[in-house]
C-alpha cells in the first residue's frame, strides 16, 4: 500500500508543479496575481453579504423561516451536485483517456489503483474548485448569521470533501462505461448520451421539486401542506441533502451524525466501486480509446453556403472563420459547450414560464415590469455564461498550432476579428431569440420590448469581446480539452467582469427609468415609460457596452501582437 | 536573403541567444548545426517573426521583421521541429487554409494543392483528418503548407525527424531544386549526414552563439581537422562529451 501511496504522490507531482508554475512563473505574473485577488475580493463580500442578509430576514420569520434557509442549502448544493456531476463526466474524458501523457504512464510500471486515484484526484480537482470557492462565502453567510463557531468549519470540511469525492467517483466511473460502449474519440456519441441525460435530468428535478411553489403558498391547499413541504427532504437518496442537513441540523440545534457516515460510506464505496470498475475495465477501454472515428470527410453544402455567404470578407479573414467553424463542429470535445448550452436555456425558459403571470391580479403591473429588468439580468449571465463557454477558449484553442498564424502575413486584428465574429453571430442569435421569446411569454410592452432587444445584442457583442480579450491574456496553450478551458483563472475573471457590466448596464437602465418604475406604485397614477426615458436608457446601455468591448478588444490585439507562440 | 545582425533573446536570466550575427546568401542551403538547447530553434522561430527577438534584427529579402512583418512573412515559409497542426482539418483544407492566409486561392491553388499532396504520396489522404495522419505525413503535410504559396526564403527547423527514407531523399532532392531555382533555404537540423550532403554553407550554433560558420572547408580549417568528417569537426567545435563521461553513464 505505501508503494500506491508513493505512486500516487509522484503521478500528481507534475500536475501539481505544473499547476503551481502557470501561476506564478512568467511575465505579468503579478498583474495576474492582483487581477484575481481583486476581482476575487469583490465577489465573495458580493456573495457572502447578500446571502447574509438574505438569512439575517428569514431568520426572523417565525417557524417557516430556518426551514427555508434550509431548503436554499438544499437546493444550492443540489445545483452544486448537477454541475459537478456533469464537469466530471467530461474532466475523467480528459484524465483518464485523452490526456498526452497517457501512453507513457500506461508503459511504466505503476500500480493500477495509483493510477486510478491520481486520475481521480485530477479530476475532481478541475471539476471542483470553482464549486468549492462559491462554498466558501456561501457558508461562511450562514456560520455568521447562525453564529456556527469553529466546529461548524470542521464540519462544513467534513461534509464537503466527501460531497466533491461522490461526483467525482461516479462521473469518472459513468466515462468509464460509456468509453466501453463508445471509443472516447467519437466523444460525439458519448457528449450526445451526457446532453440528453443532463437536459433530461434538469427537468425531471425542476418538475419534481417545483421550487417556484415554494415562493406561491397559495398553490398549497392550506398552511399545514405547505409547512409539511418545506419541512420533507426534496430528495432524501442524494448526497447534496444529507451535507445540507448535516449543516443546517448543526446550526439550528438538530445535528444528526449519522447523515456524515453516511456521507463518508458513500464516498468510500463509490471510490471502491469505481476502482473495481477501472481494474477490470481501463486496460480495454483505453485501448477503445485509441481508436479513430470515420476520418474521411465528405463535402456538406453547409460550407459552400457558409463560403458563399462571407463572400464580402477578406480571404484572410473568411479562411480563419472557416477554420474556426470547421474544427468547432468537428472537435466533438467542444460539444459539451452546447450541452452547458442546452441546458441553461431550458432552465432558463422554464424558469421564465412558470413565473405565475396568468394569476390575474396576484401580480401587479408594478412586478410585471421588475420581471423585465430581471429578464435582462438573467438573459445577460446566461449569454455571458455561453460566452465563456464557447468564446473564452478560442485562442487557447490554436494552442500548439498558433506557430502558423505567427508566421502567416496576419495581423493581429485581423486574427482576433475572425474570432470576434466566430463567437458574435450565433451569441447574437440566441441573445435575439432568448429575450424575444421570453418577452413574448411575460408579454412586455413594445417600449420596453425593444429596450431589452437592443441591450441583450449590446450585451452579447460586448461579452465577446471581454471573453476574447481575457482568453488572450490568460491562454491555456496546454489544455487538453476545450471544455475544461473555461474552468481556468481567466474564464473566471471573464464571468466575474461580465456580471459587473450586466449589473451596470441594468443599475443604469433601473435609474434612467426610475420614473416610470415608481409610477407603478400603490397610490400613484401608473403611466407608459416616456420615448426621452426609453431613449436615454438604450442610449447608456450601448455607450456602456461600446466601452466595454472596444477598450478590452484594443487591449487584446496589443497583447495578441506581443504573444510568442 | 536573411541577414540576423547581433540578434538577442532572453528568458528571464538564460540567455537563449545571444549576439547572432549572421548571413545568408540567395541560392543556397545554409544548414545551422548545433547540440540540443543550443538556441537553434529560438533563432529560427525569431526569423520566422513567431518570437521577437529582445534586441538585434532581422532581415528577410531585405525586409525587417520587426518593422515590416507583413512583407517579411510573405516570402517566407516555416516548418517548425514539431508537427502540430490543426487535427479537425483534412488534408486539403489545411493546405488551403495555409494559402488563403498568403491571400491565395483559386483554380491555381487547387492545382498546387494536388500536385503536393501527390509529391508527397498524400493523395489518398487529401480528405482525411489530420487527426489520423502518422507523424511521418504531418511532417510532409506541413513542408507542403511551407511550399504552398511558393516562398522565396524556406526556414526548416529539423526536416528529417519522423520521415521515411524516401521521404528523406525526396525531401533532400526538394530543398536543393528549392535552392536551385533561386530559393533560399535556411535549414536547422542534427543529421550531420544530411548537413553535409545537402548544405552548401553551414553555422555551428552553440549556448546562443555562433562558434563557427563556412563552407565544410572552412569549418574544417577552423577545427584544425583538415581531412575529418562533419562529426569530428562538430564534436571538436562544440567539445562534446569524453570517453570516461560515456563509459560513466552506461555503466563501464
Amino acid at each position: 500500500m505505501s508503494s500506491v501511496a508513493g505512486e500516487f504522490r509522484l503521478l500528481l507531482m507534475p500536475k501539481l508543479m505544473s499547476a503551481r508554475r502557470r501561476g506564478v512563473v512568467g511575465k505579468g505574473r503579478w498583474g495576474r496575481v492582483a487581477m484575481v485577488v481583486g476581482i476575487g475580493a469583490a465577489a465573495w463580500p458580493f456573495i457572502y453579504l447578500t446571502l447574509t442578509r438574505l438569512l439575517r430576514t428569514l431568520r426572523g420569520v417565525e417557524e417557516v423561516g430556518p426551514l427555508l434557509a434550509s431548503k436554499l442549502l438544499a437546493l444550492g448544493l443540489l445545483i452544486f451536485l448537477g454541475i459537478l456531476l456533469l464537469s466530471n463526466l467530461i474532466a475523467a474524458l480528459s484524465s483518464f483517456f485523452l490526456s498526452r501523457d497517457l501512453p507513457w504512464i500506461r508503459a511504466a510500471p505503476v500500480d493500477w489503483l495509483a493510477v486510478y486515484l491520481s486520475r481521480l484526484t485530477e479530476t475532481l480537482v478541475s471539476s471542483s474548485w470553482m464549486v468549492v470557492l462559491m462554498l466558501v462565502p456561501m457558508l461562511a453567510a450562514y456560520w455568521t448569521v447562525y453564529d456556527g463557531g469553529w466546529l461548524f468549519a470542521l464540519l462544513s470540511a467534513a461534509s464537503i470533501v466527501p460531497f466533491l469525492i461522490i461526483p467525482a467517483a461516479i462521473g469518472s466511473a459513468t466515462t468509464l462505461l460509456l468509453v466501453r460502449l463508445f471509443p472516447a474519440r467519437r466523444s460525439k456519441d458519448i457528449l450526445g448520451i451526457i446532453a440528453i441525460a443532463s437536459v433530461g435530468l434538469v427537468v425531471l428535478l425542476l418538475r419534481v421539486l417545483r421550487p417556484e411553489r415554494l415562493v406561491n403558498p397559495e398553490s398549497y391547499r392550506n398552511l399545514v401542506d405547505f409547512m409539511a413541504a418545506l419541512r420533507g427532504p426534496s430528495s432524501p437518496w442524494l448526497p447534496s441533502q444529507w451535507g445540507a442537513d448535516a449543516l443546517s441540523g448543526f446550526l439550528q440545534g438538530g445535528f444528526d451524525p449519522f447523515l456524515l457516515v453516511l456521507l463518508w460510506t458513500t464516498a468510500a464505496g463509490t471510490v471502491t466501486v469505481g476502482a473495481m470498475l477501472h481494474r477490470k475495465l481501463y486496460p480495454a477501454c483505453f485501448t477503445r480509446a485509441q481508436e479513430g472515428n470515420e476520418n474521411r470527410i465528405r463535402r456538406h453544402a453547409a460550407w459552400s453556403w457558409l463560403e458563399r455567404s462571407m463572400r464580402g470578407a477578406s480571404m484572410q479573414r473568411r479562411q480563419l472563420v472557416l477554420k474556426d467553424v470547421r474544427i468547432f463542429f468537428r472537435d466533438t470535445t467542444q460539444w459539451s459547450q452546447l450541452i452547458i448550452l442546452g441546458v441553461l436555456v431550458v432552465v432558463y425558459v422554464y424558469n421564465i414560464r412558470v413565473l405565475p403571470l396568468s394569476s390575474g391580479e396576484m401580480i401587479t403591473r408594478y412586478l410585471v415590469t421588475l420581471v423585465v429588468f430581471l429578464n435582462l439580468a438573467l438573459t445577460g449571465f446566461v449569454l455571458a455564461a455561453i460566452a465563456a463557454r464557447f468564446v473564452f477558449p478560442a485562442l487557447s484553442l490554436e494552442g500548439q498550432t498558433l506557430w502558423l498564424l505567427g508566421s502567416a502575413p496576419l495581423e493581429a486584428r485581423t486574427i482576433l476579428g475572425a474570432k470576434f465574429w466566430v463567437g458574435a453571430v450565433p451569441l447574437t442569435g440566441l441573445a435575439l431569440l432568448l429575450t424575444g421569446f421570453t418577452n413574448y411569454l411575460l408579454s412586455v410592452p413594445p417600449g420596453l420590448a425593444v429596450l431589452s432587444l437592443a441591450s441583450t445584442v449590446a450585451l452579447s457583442l460586448a461579452f465577446t469581446a471581454q471573453a476574447l480579450t481575457w482568453g488572450v491574456y490568460f491562454p491555456e496553450f496546454e489544455s487538453e480539452n476545450a471544455a475544461q478551458i473555461p474552468t481556468s483563472i481567466g474564464g473566471l475573471l471573464f464571468m466575474l467582469g461580465a456580471v459587473v457590466n450586466l449589473g451596470l448596464v441594468v443599475a443604469l437602465q433601473i435609474w434612467t427609468l426610475r420614473g416610470f418604475l415608481l409610477s407603478g406604485l400603490p397610490g400613484r397614477e401608473p403611466r407608459d415609460p416616456l420615448l426621452w426615458e426609453l431613449a436615454a436608457a438604450l442610449f447608456g446601455t450601448l455607450a456602456c457596452c461600446l466601452v466595454a468591448g472596444v477598450l478590452p478588444f484594443r487591449a487584446a490585439v496589443r497583447r495578441l501582437s506581443r504573444l510568442e507562440a | 536573403m536573411i541577414v540576423l545582425e547581433g540578434l538577442t533573446k532572453r528568458y528571464g536570466d538564460f540567455t537563449a541567444v545571444g549576439g547572432v550575427d549572421l548571413e545568408v546568401e540567395g541560392s543556397q542551403i545554409f544548414g545551422l548545426l548545433g547540440p540540443n538547447g543550443a538556441g537553434k530553434t529560438t533563432t529560427l522561430r525569431m526569423i520566422a517573426g513567431i518570437l521577437k527577438p529582445d534586441s538585434g534584427r532581422v532581415l528577410v529579402g531585405g525586409h525587417d521583421n520587426v518593422a515590416e512583418p507583413m512583407a517579411a512573412r510573405r516570402i517566407l515559409g516555416f516548418v517548425p521541429d514539431r508537427p502540430f497542426v490543426y487535427d479537425k482539418l483534412t488534408g486539403a483544407e489545411l493546405l488551403r487554409f495555409s494559402a488563403g492566409l498568403y491571400g491565395l486561392q483559386g483554380p491555381e491553388i487547387e492545382r498546387r494543392i494536388d500536385e503536393l499532396l501527390a509529391l508527397w504520396d498524400l493523395s489518398p489522404w487529401k480528405d482525411q483528418l489530420v487527426e489520423s495522419y502518422s507523424h511521418g505525413m504531418r511532417q510532409k503535410l506541413i513542408i507542403s503548407s511551407a511550399l504552398i504559396h511558393r516562398p522565396r526564403v524556406l526556414v526548416v527547423d529539423e526536416p528529417m525527424v519522423g520521415l521515411d527514407p524516401r521521404s528523406a531523399w525526396l525531401l533532400k532532392d526538394v530543398l536543393r531544386r528549392f535552392a536551385d531555382g533561386g530559393g533560399t533555404a535556411l535549414v536547422s537540423t542534427h543529421t550531420l549526414e544530411l548537413a553535409e550532403s545537402l548544405c552548401d554553407r553551414l553555422a555551428v550554433i552553440d549556448r546562443g552563439r555562433v562558434v563557427a560558420a563556412g563552407s565544410i572547408e572552412d569549418l574544417r580549417q577552423e577545427a584544425r581537422a583538415e581531412t575529418a568528417g562533419l562529426e569530428e569537426i562538430f564534436l571538436r567545435i562544440t567539445r562534446g562529451a569524453t570517453d570516461s563521461d560515456i563509459a560513466r553513464a552506461v555503466g563501464d
